[in-house]
């Protein structure tokens, strides 16, 4: 699974916990989650959990704490699903 | 074999009273969880904790009639408010089951736990079916959904006296300790 790959099935992820949804269609790399998604940061839990189903891969703590654009969530993703 | 073992009459002279003090243990061990609660007097809605587990909690709270909120919610006919009820199932279903994850977390070395936590409730989702009145004793059963990264996400159904359904809901938290 290639980057873009992994960007289109985050956006689902992403999808129920954004309240900016229009900056989810212009999503890139670069969109940070709580600044341009507005996703509340009690709800990275959940996207984190939502995650590890669908990619079917287990996120440990220090790795969640790298998780703030899109671009960390997808290395931490591209990183556990290699291991 | 050992006559203390084959004689039926020490049977039923010992059994009762090891059964006694399992059960007293087993509620001695529920409630001291009790002691780690943050809130004081007015605000504590906990009397009881019946059974506690990683996975489920189930406690009793009785409402006091002389609550601050009924003086005014409503003057003349107090009901017991929305919000109290959601704390009560908070309270109990979602803190007492979070400080036990976190000691159960901590596992041998339970000293290093103070004791003071700070819970911060995120998310409810909850839906009411009965009216709860002065005096009524209630009961939460809160299972959980997860715990990941100190948030706890429960399902928590309150129950009255007759074991009607008072209020559902989902209910998320994360617990903290300071």
């Amino acid at each position: 699974m290639d980057r873009q790959e992994i960007l289109e099935e985050l956006k689902k992820v992403l999808f129920p916990y954004t309240e900016n949804k229009e900056a989810l269609a212009g999503i890139t790399e670069e969109t940070n989650l709580l600044k341009d998604l507005k996703v509340n940061s009690a709800n990275l839990v959940d996207i984190i959990i939502d995650a590890e189903s669908k990619y079917n891969i287990e996120i440990d703590f220090d790795s969640s704490e790298k998780m703030f654009t899109v671009g960390n969530c997808i290395d931490v993703i591209e990183e556990k699903l290699k291991s | 074999m050992d006559k203390w073992i084959v004689d039926p009459c020490r049977w039923r002279r010992t059994l009762p009273l090891t059964k006694i003090l399992f059960i007293y243990d087993l509620k001695k061990t529920y409630n001291d969880i009790l002691d780690h609660l943050p809130y004081k007097s007015s605000f504590r809605f906990v009397d009881n904790i019946s059974s506690l587990s990683k996975d489920e909690v189930e406690g009793e709270y009785t409402l006091k009639e002389n609550s601050f909120f009924y003086e005014d919610h409503f003057p003349g006919h107090p009901v017991t408010p929305g919000v109290i009820i959601t704390e009560i199932m908070a309270q109990i279903g979602v803190v007492v089951l979070g400080i036990y994850l976190i000691l159960q977390e901590q596992g041998d070395k339970p000293a290093s736990f103070d004791g003071k936590v700070f819970p911060l409730l995120t998310a409810i989702d909850v839906s009411f079916s009965k009216m709860v009145l002065p005096g009524e004793k209630v009961t939460v059963i809160s299972k959980k959904q997860y715990f990941r990264f100190n948030k706890l996400k429960c399902s928590v159904q309150m129950l009255n006296a007759s074991k009607e359904l008072v209020a559902k809901g989902i209910f998320s938290g994360f617990i903290k300790q300071r």
